[in-house]
């Protein structure tokens, strides 16, 4: 079982390395998304440390659904997605090793360029220590609760945008609590522990639950 | 078995329902009198699925394909394995070239190599014949004799006469049922 899952891990990083593009239209996106709002609102320090919070985080859930189609659908176009149902460990692991294989291809270099956005808003060095920390915690589980989507939406004509309308609306939550935990930090005064024990739940949550209705959801798209 | 049938018959779909890609309305299929669905581990793992697509990854080479695909279902081969299945099937000297280069009969071999390396008794083959050259078709024609008369099984659909001895194939025409 933990076999196939690293051989699966493997196969899906080794594919991303084959074609790095993938990678970086995902993080360019990210940055260029985070660096027009100032030219569209103002170089002022005070409103762009204002804006800082919520701007980081949609453009981490945009640059996170642009990803999600990729994640099931060239392996149900060439065939590996049925081999990989007609294997004798639970559907649930591999689906678990893929997802883990998106996050370290699309969530983690994010989390990483943070800081360099952080600059650009202005934000104190432990401002951007917490914002990292909480995309740390948050983009796994924009990968686990949009590959759901993907699952549900495979084969179907317009899956990219119908994965977006389906899986927006559930990172709401992490929207919330991970810039409210950025806007609390740049206050200085207020305990940070509440925001990460809610996203961290989240993300238990997530983990207990996503792998097994992903992969409910992959045996309904491949019939 | 040899499936027979015209174009839209059904093959396909049985050949998916008995993989349980696809759910029928009813009944029930069952493997050594037990629903598959219930030891989907055991049936799993006796049992080799080829269909239309050859379920390559373009990008990654034979080798890495052919390891990742039997890892997947629960064994582990060497690379020495993998390379006789590949030379066997004609494709030697193609180990690291990335199937994205190949053609589509090449891709084919390097699909139907995976008979050679699986020791699932179980095959479901869904037109293993198609892309395939003179030669290629009689290898896995004597391949897929070798393997009944080891005592392993096969399910397939295809067009290609079958020089298999009448007593150890069972022919089902689908054409009568639609």
């Amino acid at each position: 079982m933990f076999d196939s899952f690293v051989a699966l891990l493997k196969r899906d990083l080794l594919l991303a390395m084959r074609r790095r593009s993938d990678i970086f239209t995902v993080l360019f996106f990210f940055i260029i998304v985070v660096s027009i709002f100032p030219l569209g609102i103002s170089f002022e320090q005070a409103v762009l440390q204002k804006i800082a919070p919520g701007v980081v985080w949609v453009a981490a859930l945009l640059a996170s659904t642009l990803a999600l189609e990729r994640i099931f659908a060239n392996d149900y176009a060439d065939g590996t997605l049925e081999q990989m149902l007609l294997t004798p460990q639970p559907l649930w692991v591999l689906v678990f090793a893929k997802t883990l294989a998106h996050w370290l291809l699309t969530g983690l270099p994010l989390v990483l360029i943070a800081p360099l956005a952080g600059l650009q808003y202005h934000l104190s060095a432990s401002t951007i220590g917490t914002m990292m920390l909480v995309l740390l915690i948050g983009t796994p589980i924009l990968s686990m609760v949009g590959a759901i989507g993907a699952a549900l939406t495979l084969g179907l004509r317009g899956g990219g945008i119908l994965i977006s309308l389906l899986v927006l609306p559930l990172y709401v939550p992490v929207l919330v609590y991970g810039s409210g935990a950025i806007e609390a930090a740049m206050q200085g005064d207020v305990s940070l522990q509440p925001y990460y024990l809610l996203l961290s739940a989240f993300l238990l949550l997530a983990l207990v639950f996503t792998p097994w209705a992903t992969a409910a959801s992959l045996r309904i798209s491949v019939e | 078995m040899w499936l027979e049938g015209r174009n839209g018959s059904g093959k396909t779909t049985l050949l998916r329902a008995l993989c349980g890609l696809f759910l029928p309305d009813s009944g029930s299929i069952q493997w050594q009198g037990e629903d598959t669905k219930k030891v989907a581990d055991i049936f799993y793992r006796r049992l080799l699925y080829l269909g239309h697509q050859n379920a390559l990854k373009l990008d990654l080479n034979p080798v890495e394909n052919l390891q990742t695909l039997s890892r997947l279902a629960g064994h582990i081969v060497s690379e020495e394995q993998v390379d006789g299945a590949l030379t066997r099937l004609g494709l030697a000297g193609y180990e690291e070239t990335p199937v994205r280069k190949m053609s589509q009969g090449q891709q084919r071999r390097v699909a139907l190599s995976r008979l050679l390396i699986s020791d699932a008794p179980l095959w479901i083959l869904d037109e293993p014949f198609v892309a395939l050259d003179i030669a290629a078709v009689e290898l896995l024609q004597s391949i897929l004799v070798k393997h009944v008369e080891q005592g392993g099984m096969v399910i397939l659909t295809t067009h290609q006469p079958l020089p298999l001895a009448e007593e150890k194939m069972v022919r089902l025409s689908l054409d009568r049922y639609v």
